[in-house]
């Protein structure tokens, strides 16, 4: 046997390797490039008159976005509200009972193309039901697009938190006499539980910084936030406003909008992962 | 995996309940009692053994069958176990030793595609029967697993859980339920500092006698051990083995173990499995001293397993 030197072996190592630190370079980049961008602009805009104000007509200045805030946050905690448990008990149902069966695969399936689903079509879908029998825009429409988004997220992840569980736990609960829904209430979840705030927090940190979904639903409004019966104000919708406006006052308030929204939904990222380090 | 046995869905499910059903009370009116039927006992070497030494069986397993989906894992099981005595199930891996143990509770249900058909009788009730109400065998059963499980909960909840869900007692006489167990499981003196730290803190020898403490404190008649040392160290064996001399007296114990000088040193009568079948039973003195099979005679000598 003849033995092969190992120079190609090395070059080709040494190859992959400035390939892989140069995509990763491109990647984080890009992300400071958009974080810089928009926490330089952004800044300039806050100030006590964003958080608290109304938005002026173009030519006033000293307008903020006060309401718009609220209502992406109403908006958001009535969509967890409807997803939240929804989404938990579908998450139960198959990994604990449905299991291998039809019906769950058949709701797997279901759940993982709803997952990929554009958010626009599902703004759409929202306006078929809610916004055209209704007549009129509102913030119900906007909750029930966003939450129709979060479901399967928290379906799925809750099915693959409670898989993580291991099987004994569950007989060694069930060997003590314990009905199966304590076993996955009082056992199982607890085992799961920092797995499932996680997915909980990633679905809202998910949808909080959506704009299709409300584009044809809460719609927007300059007027402050009272309910979610008529159009609502929302972060998002409102950047996709103003950034395009020719009023150089709202665009300074769409920056200052990007910067609150990218900051929320960084938040609730690094909140999410701070509870899975710490509880496991 | 496609099933060409009776699939479990729902719908099956009940049917094969409800034929279950039938046939158990077909059986009660030939036999014209809700006794088992007791027409094999020759096929039953367990049955004669107990009764000619004047034992009671606690538990009697007749005609039990299991299957894994389509795959079948255990044949004709017949098997007695006698009253406040230790049993040991030994024999190679893969031979159904746990299957066999699993259906004693009922466990397996918990997976779709498993499946037993036959008879177990405790105190005059096939637990097999459909009607048979799972939670309070289970509670009349304990069960302790290979490697031990504590719940994401505190040391004092651990042993609390089932307390808590089969009795009502008040907070004083709870505290002291949960220390008596925990005392009987030789795992108290350890443990009195650390009562509401996780469970799953304790070493793995502690984290066994504490799932002990958990099944034996909601006072189970039967205690079912599937290879309860396996994971655990020399000293933890030690100890748990002390143990299970100590609880003999109370309960009815059936052991599955790889170890056969564990079966030696703490069982009274043992059975030897061996392909889904129980190939010999007898005392345990009997089955390590003058096997009268010879699979028996080769796996005890270590020619196989």
């Amino acid at each position: 046997m003849k033995p092969r030197p190992p120079t190609g072996r090395r070059l080709a190592d040494l190859l992959v390797k400035i390939w892989a630190v140069a995509s990763a370079l491109v990647g984080i980049g890009i992300l400071v490039w958009i974080l810089s961008g928009v926490i330089i602009r952004g800044a300039s805009a806050l100030d006590l008159n964003f958080f608290t104000k109304l938005p002026t007509p173009p030519g006033m200045s000293g307008g903020g976005l006060a309401n718009a805030i609220l209502g992406t946050i109403a908006m958001t905690v009535a969509a967890s509200v409807i997803s939240v448990p929804l989404g938990l008990l579908a998450g139960v149902y198959l990994a604990e009972f449905g299991q291998e069966s039809k019906v769950a695969d058949q709701s797997r399936f279901s759940a993982n193309v709803l997952m990929g689903m554009p958010s626009i079509i599902v703004g759409l879908f929202a306006y078929a039901i809610v916004v055209k029998p209704l007549g009129h825009f509102s913030g119900y429409a906007g909750v029930v697009a966003l939450a129709i988004l979060m479901i399967p997220v928290i379906t799925r992840t809750t099915e693959d938190m409670l898989r993580l569980v291991p099987n004994t736990l569950r007989e060694s609960a069930l060997a003590l006499g314990a009905p199966r829904w304590k076993v996955t209430l009082a056992v199982v979840f607890r085992a799961a539980k920092a797995g499932l705030i996680t997915g909980i927090l990633l679905a809202v940190a998910r949808v909080s910084g959506e704009t299709a979904p409300l584009l044809f639903t809460a719609l927007d409004s300059p007027y402050w936030f009272h309910s979610l019966s008529g159009p609502t104000p929302n972060l998002t919708v409102t950047i996709f406003n103003y950034a395009m406006s020719p009023y150089n006052d709202w665009v300074r308030l769409a920056w200052g909008a990007s910067l609150v929204i990218t900051v929320g939904v960084l938040a609730f990222t690094l909140l999410a992962r701070f509870v899975l380090r710490t509880r496991t | 995996m496609r099933v060409a046995l009776p699939k479990m869905n729902l719908f099956s499910l009940a049917q094969a309940a409800q034929d279950d059903y039938q046939k158990i009370d077909h059986l009660k009116v030939i036999s014209g009692s809700n006794q088992m039927t007791n027409d094999m006992e020759e096929a039953c070497p367990s049955a004669v053994l107990l009764k000619s030494m004047g034992l009671t069986p606690k538990l009697s397993v007749r005609h039990l069958d299991f299957y894994y989906g389509a795959t079948q894992a255990l044949f004709d099981n017949n098997l007695d176990i006698a009253e406040n005595r230790v049993t040991a199930i030994i024999g190679p891996s893969g031979c159904g030793k746990s299957t066999h143990l699993r259906v004693y509770n009922r466990i397996y249900e918990l997976y779709r595609d498993q499946w037993a058909a036959g008879e177990i009788w405790l105190d005059g009730a096939n637990i097999l029967d459909p009607k048979q109400d799972v939670m309070e065998l289970r509670k009349k059963i304990g069960m302790i697993f290979q490697k031990p499980t504590p719940f994401p909960m505190s040391v004092f909840e651990n042993v609390a859980y089932g307390l808590k869900m089969h009795y009502a007692l008040s907070k004083s006489e709870l505290a002291d339920r949960v220390e008596d167990a925990l005392r009987r499981a030789a795992l108290w003196d350890e443990v009195v500092d650390v009562l509401h730290r996780p469970g799953t803190a304790l070493s793995g020898g502690q984290q066994q006698r504490l799932c002990i403490a958990r099944t034996i404190v909601v006072q189970p008649e039967l205690l079912l051990m599937d290879e309860p040392c396996s994971a655990i160290d020399p000293i933890g064996t030690a100890k748990v083995e002390e143990l299970i001399n100590e609880l003999k007296d109370e309960y009815t114990i059936v052991i599955v173990t790889h170890n056969m000088q564990q079966a030696a040193r703490v069982s009274d009568f043992t059975a030897f499995f061996y392909v889904g079948r129980v190939v010999e039973f007898g005392t345990t003195q009997q089955i390590f001293t003058n096997p009268a099979n010879k699979q028996t005679e080769q796996y005890i000598t270590g020619r196989f397993g």
